[in-house]
């Protein structure tokens, strides 16, 4: 069953919370994770871990350097879960 | 043929640590290299470490541990008949640095080898040390996990430099104590992953050491709870019965990551990163004896302990604190 962009924000709003401590209704599409939420590098690892464990997508090292915003992560875990 | 008589269990008598005297913060490695206290403090966890003089070695420093664990055991050392050290910083290859230890602490003529498992090298020597008592090949066995890490570190990586550094940790293993005869060191569950070798290196003896942090980060906070888990499940000691949780001090981030997975909500959870950097197989007995020094941990109770890092290797035990 595709998820809807909708529901794919609403469960990053979560891992976010979760890994990074940041309030769910902060994580918004157009949000910077490094400069406007104040995520680093080993967050960001966690959160993609986070993310395969509940979006079933696996988010490799070498693509996650270019997911910058959250919309980058919502489109890529669409694609990635359309594609599988 | 006949076969030696073992003993039904092993247990941890006491532990020892040393440190060296040197003091590195973060401040004096940010004039060096291009990085910050708050940066290294969120990142790493590491507010300073400890640097061994350039002619202290890891023997001086695996004598100073395990002097001090021998003397907390009440053994004698005439009463040690192995002794392993774990390390991956030895001064030569040959001769090993066991021996030497050994000699220089009055033990003598014990089994005495070192043991290469990087940062996991003090849980795989427990492991050898519990078995051995267990079977009857020794008695009382002495387990040192001792580096001088800043010896194969490039001064001018910022990505490692800030991280590594030197010290020992040791323990007294020795048979059950009667009446009641009950285990002080559980099953292990111990691991290799040869496939991702290079995460963490030293490739030769012109190298220095390299690790590609955000890959470690990854593994360890995804392949290494089950592992802790397991070690759990064998021992018969659910999670929520243990007092302390004692992973190898690689990372804090990595510790707080395992800690939040494995489900351990009384257990004091090591944190001696903060004081002492990633000191490889002497984080976790220098960790462990620095916690029962300051009265943390309470005698008698469960801990769980699990080292990871280069190779990749992994083991995990739960034991009885002594």
């Amino acid at each position: 069953m595709a998820m809807t962009e909708e529901e794919i924000l609403a469960g990053l709003g979560e891992i976010v919370d979760e890994v990074a401590g940041v309030p769910a209704d902060q994580v918004t599409p157009e949000k910077t994770f490094i400069d406007d939420l104040d995520i680093d590098s080993l967050s960001m690892v966690e959160i993609a871990v986070a993310a395969q464990d509940k979006f079933g997508v696996e988010i490799p090292d070498d693509q996650l350097k270019d997911l910058k915003t959250v919309q980058d992560v919502v489109d890529y875990v669409r694609r990635s879960a359309v594609s599988a | 043929m006949r076969l030696t008589e073992g003993s039904p269990g092993a247990r941890i008598l006491a532990f020892g640590d040393y440190q060296p005297a040197r003091v590195l913060t973060n401040d004096e490695l940010a004039v060096t290299v291009d990085t910050t206290d708050e940066w290294i403090r969120s990142r790493v966890g590491i507010a300073s470490r400890r640097i061994a003089a350039p002619d202290e070695t890891v023997a001086d420093m695996a004598v100073a541990a395990a002097g001090k664990a021998l003397a907390g055991s009440g053994l004698s050392p005439a009463d040690i008949d192995l002794v392993i050290v774990a390390t991956c910083t030895p001064e030569a290859p040959i001769p090993n640095t066991a021996a030497t230890v050994a000699r220089r602490l009055g033990i003598a003529a014990p089994g005495a080898y070192d043991l290469n498992a990087a940062c996991a090298g003090f849980c795989y020597a427990l492991a050898n040390a519990s078995d051995a008592v267990r079977a009857g090949s020794a008695r009382h066995v002495l387990v040192i996990g001792a580096e001088k890490l800043s010896q194969w570190v490039d001064w001018t990586d910022r990505s490692t430099c800030i991280i590594f550094a030197d010290g020992a940790g040791a323990a007294v293993v020795g048979p059950v104590a009667e009446p009641d005869s009950a285990p002080g060191i559980g099953p292990v569950v111990w691991g290799s992953a040869g496939e991702m070798a290079d995460l963490i290196a030293i490739k030769d003896r012109n190298s220095f050491i390299v690790q590609e942090g955000q890959a470690v980060f990854r593994w360890a906070t995804t392949a290494l709870h089950p592992v802790a888990r397991k070690a759990c499940e064998l021992a018969g000691v659910d999670p929520t019965e243990l007092a302390a949780f004692v992973p190898h001090q690689a990372n804090l981030r990595i510790i707080e990551a395992i800690a939040r997975k494995l489900g351990a909500p009384q257990a004091k959870v090591a944190n001696d990163i903060v004081t002492a950097g990633n000191t490889s197989s002497a984080s976790i007995p220098m960790a462990l004896s620095r916690m029962i020094e300051r009265g943390e941990i309470p005698s008698g109770a469960p801990a769980l302990l699990i080292g990871f890092g280069a190779g990749i290797c992994y083991a995990a035990q739960v034991i009885t604190l002594p």
